[in-house]
């Protein structure tokens, strides 16, 4: 009998999720619970998501380029305008058609990218984030009594703090929350209508990390204001948790000859659109790097940050670990093998004798293929991560050095291809305004005249270096490319 | 060495402890064991089917001393052969670490690696002030206080919930916790008061004032932080206001050597005739704080994956057991008075052979040394947490 009224409870159960799924619509605030169930056309499945991207895309790049909660808001809210309009419930009543559309837009739009992101642990984390500041930003908005229904509409699993509790701990959460009550009126309004929540800590580890919450025995006192705190934290956690379900579920999918290159592509896009992981996929095509070639290939297609490494290391016979670990990236992305990059390192490192390499460098340079230690393919250092690092460390040049310095070795190192001092000292001037990417796209632009390369072209369409890697793999293909033209018109 | 792990060492007794169960559980086969081997050898990645197993490894290698880690997704010692992605830590103790180095710039007894029962009193109110905010805040209540066997002390806390806690969570912990971190300390002003108030927060007020007469009568009196001038210039520095500086330096320049306790008392009469009374006597807090408030090594308690030494181990240096510690009697504590090895095997053999001999079982052996009061401890604390598994496991069948 037991199990009889089980089942039943499953059916219902079942039942009311389908009910719930309509429900999803009725608030323009969206936790994502339950999948799509209806049907779409391929064409809604890609366009839902790809516009959805767009925003994601930008929200991430909000954050390196430094804009600040306001700027973002105003800037999302627009995009959100144009790409993924939802309206709020107080819209007129002839809109409601196009409401319901919109919120099922922004509903797959959502679930098609978890499948596109939840492949690898950090396009989930990178999703989870932009997904979370985008429910942020629109919660901010929601017009507050919707805002209400929402919560209504969910059970938080908090506890709203009794009187008797609140009394009990009153003096604590005055001085916390309000300070500089004077008058006695202000302090009675308290006493009686501020709301409290109360919720374990592990929740608002925001509000824990500010003290800016009471913490009684593990419980977080959250008031009515900081009630955000708590829903934001539970869609990232909720978010995060269904992104491993969906990852575990994903082999599965693999039969779907039809969306799995439509998710590849969000994926990438993603990627691409935001940063620069120069992948050995976009690397250079053949694999036949030698270490002896190295040298040649150092003087024509080398940016200046990896160039300078070289020469370090060919005058100095060593290099020291950053060093090594970025030049060491650089070229296995290029397309050195493990076994010719032993070659070249021990070559390079030709004051030291074979047991000492073997015993001190080996490792490093094996662990950096991903054959040693936790195994991971490290990607090459990009242009960010050079730009950005400690004066230590062997970063971008155009950075790092003095401008007198820079300009020395400019010209000893890229004459022969073709740089003159006028060339220079435009260089120096873009430096000096601190666009130090910009300079180095000038310089690929102006020692690569002889292959067409006009300026304001950059590497290609205009873009301009992010990465080291992309700076050779573009040397080396225009190279190749004007080589195959001379020979087709000799 | 070898005569104490093989006879007065309480495996068992950490076995329980670790284990919230008298069968191996994950939560001992998964764990992570460190030796540390003479001649700088370190073995990690040990993991163990049970109590004994363990045993019978450390009297192999008879290790100077070993490490406790996390509970892994996997054996530890299959490391090697499962995918690195299927191997991450699950389950850890909470543990905090305080030391004295921390404290060098304001402890004038010792310094570097020298401790005495003056300096323990910085480790005592430190004590109290963690234990009691853990308890009252957090809520947790299996805490197990070890002396480090030196100059510190650890805090190693298994209720479940501590146990389960993320990296994520062990920082937003710590920072809720931590004020004056390591050795950065001296010279820069707290930064704990948040919003236009500059009002403390409830749990640091708290903390001020249990701290109050601890910084009489430890930083004041005892120690005599204030006394030189370098001390002093300390003092000088956190606070806010010039006037007020410029008249303590006027006052003290005469007559450096003035002890503490009256430079406090110059100090206190000018905040109250001052014009920034609140700010001054926030001030005063602050210094408060920054002398007796806990010195955390955040770095251990943040990462599941630090491995802490195992209590009951024997420090190298000193030959003294890290023994558990009551936090209700911590100002009693003396650290020059806890066994060595020396004298715990000197113990045994005043017992006399024979009596060993015809006993069998030679674990019990600390039982009759003055390791059994320490060793209770733990059991107590081990039986509790044995209880809860028990308790837990009859909820899920009923």
């Amino acid at each position: 009998m037991f199990k009889a009224r089980e089942k039943a409870h499953k059916e219902i159960q079942i039942l009311s999720t389908s009910n719930q799924e309509v429900s999803t619509f009725q608030h323009r605030l969206n936790f994502y619970d339950h999948p799509p169930t209806y049907d779409v056309t391929l064409e809604e499945f890609e366009i839902s998501a790809l516009d959805r991207l767009r925003i994601l895309a930008e929200i991430e790049s909000s954050a390196a380029r430094n804009r600040t909660w306001e700027e973002l808001k105003e800037f999302v809210q627009q995009m959100c305008r144009r790409y993924l309009p939802l309206s709020y419930n107080s819209a007129k009543e002839d809109e409601k058609h196009d409401r319901s559309a919109e919120r099922k837009k922004d509903h797959l739009g959502h679930f098609v990218l978890r499948l596109a992101f939840c492949r690898s642990e950090d396009l989930r984390r990178r999703f989870v984030k932009a997904e979370t500041t985008l429910f942020k930003i629109r919660y901010n908005t929601e017009v507050i009594d919707a805002r209400r229904e929402f919560l209504n509409s969910r059970n938080f699993n908090w506890e709203q703090v009794d009187k008797e509790e609140k009394e009990k701990y009153s003096s604590e959460l005055r001085s916390l929350h309000l300070p500089n009550a004077t008058s006695k009126e202000e302090i009675e309004h308290f006493e009686k209508n501020a709301c409290f929540y109360k919720v374990r800590w592990t929740r608002v580890p925001d509000l824990v990390m500010k003290r800016s919450v009471l913490l009684k025995s593990g419980w977080a006192y959250v008031p009515e204001s900081e009630q955000a705190s708590i829903i934001l934290k539970e869609f990232e956690t909720h978010l995060e948790k269904a992104m491993e379900v969906t990852a575990r579920a994903l082999p599965r999918f693999d039969e779907d000859t039809r969306l799995l290159p439509i998710l590849d592509h969000l994926s990438k896009g993603f990627v691409a659109g935001v940063s620069t992981e120069w992948d050995t996929a976009y690397g250079s095509s053949d694999d036949n790097i030698k270490a002896e070639m190295i040298d040649n290939l150092a003087r024509q297609h080398f940016p200046m940050c990896m160039r300078t490494l070289h020469e370090n290391l060919r005058r100095d016979s060593h290099l020291r670990h950053q060093g090594r670990l970025h030049y060491g990236l650089f070229l296995k992305v290029l397309g050195l093998s493990i076994d010719e990059a032993i070659i070249f390192w021990k070559k390079a490192f030709n004051k030291m004798t074979d047991d000492k390499f073997n015993k001190e460098y080996k490792y490093n340079i094996r662990h950096s293929y991903g054959l040693e230690g936790k195994r991971a393919n490290y990607p090459a250092k990009s242009c960010v991560r050079l730009l950005t690092c400690g004066p230590s460390e062997p970063g971008c040049p155009y950075r790092q050095f003095s401008p007198e310095n820079l300009s020395t070795a400019l010209l000893q190192l890229y004459s022969n291809q073709g740089l003159t001092s006028a060339d220079v000292s435009e260089v120096m001037a873009i430096v000096k305004a601190g666009s130090y990417h910009v300079a180095c796209t000038r310089v690929f632009e102006l020692t690569h005249r002889r292959c067409d390369v006009k300026a304001g072209e950059g590497i290609g369409n205009g873009e301009s270096v992010t990465h080291p890697n992309q700076y050779a793999a573009r040397s080396i293909e225009l190279e190749g490319a004007g080589a195959a033209g001379r020979m087709v018109i000799g | 060495m070898l005569t104490f792990y093989r006879r007065l060492y309480p495996f068992k007794s950490i076995f329980h402890w670790l284990n919230h169960d008298s069968t191996p559980t994950r939560r001992f086969t998964h764990r992570e064991f460190a030796f540390t081997l003479p001649g700088d050898v370190y073995l990690r990645h040990n993991s163990f089917n049970s109590a004994d197993d363990l045993k019978k490894q450390v009297c192999q290698l008879n290790p100077t001393r070993f490490e406790i880690g996390p509970v892994y997704s996997a054996r530890p010692r299959d490391k090697k052969t499962v995918r690195p992605s299927a191997f991450f830590p699950i389950q850890r103790e909470l543990v905090f670490d305080i030391d004295m180095t921390d404290y060098d710039q304001i402890r004038m007894c010792c310094s570097g690696a020298g401790i005495c029962k003056r300096c323990w009193g910085f480790i005592a109110a430190a004590v109290r002030v963690l234990d009691h905010g853990l308890r009252d805040q957090f809520g947790y209540e299996r805490l197990l206080w070890v002396y480090s066997g030196r100059r510190g002390i650890h805090l190693w806390i298994s209720d479940p919930e501590a146990m389960e806690l993320t990296d994520e969570q062990r920082r937003v912990l710590v920072d809720w916790m931590g004020v004056v971190f390591g050795s950065e300390a001296s010279g820069k002003r707290l930064n704990v008061r948040s919003g236009a108030s500059k009002m403390l927060p409830p749990s640091l007020r708290a903390a001020v004032s249990s701290l109050s007469p601890i910084f009489v009568s430890l930083i004041l009196m005892d120690q005599d932080c204030f006394r030189s001038e370098k001390g002093y210039e300390a003092l000088l520095q956190m606070i806010p206001d010039t006037n007020t500086v410029d008249a303590l330096k006027k006052k003290w320049a005469v007559n450096p050597e003035k002890s503490s306790e009256d430079k406090w008392q110059d100090f206190k009469q000018l905040v109250k005739k001052s014009n920034h009374r609140q700010m001054l006597s926030n001030a005063m807090e602050d210094v408060v704080l920054q002398y007796t408030y806990p010195r955390l090594d955040v770095e251990v308690t943040k990462h599941r994956n630090h491995l802490l030494k195992a209590p009951f181990c024997v420090h190298p240096k000193t030959g003294r057991v890290c023994v558990p510690v009551d936090s209700e009697k911590i100002d009693d504590f003396d650290p020059e008075k806890v066994p060595s090895v020396g004298q715990l095997i000197a113990e045994l053999d005043a017992l006399g052979r024979s009596e060993v001999d015809v006993g069998g079982e030679p674990q019990a052996d600390w039982e009759k040394t003055s390791l059994k009061p320490y060793v209770d401890m733990m059991d107590q604390l081990a039986l509790r947490l044995m209880n809860e598994t028990r308790k837990e496991k009859r909820d899920i069948s009923l």
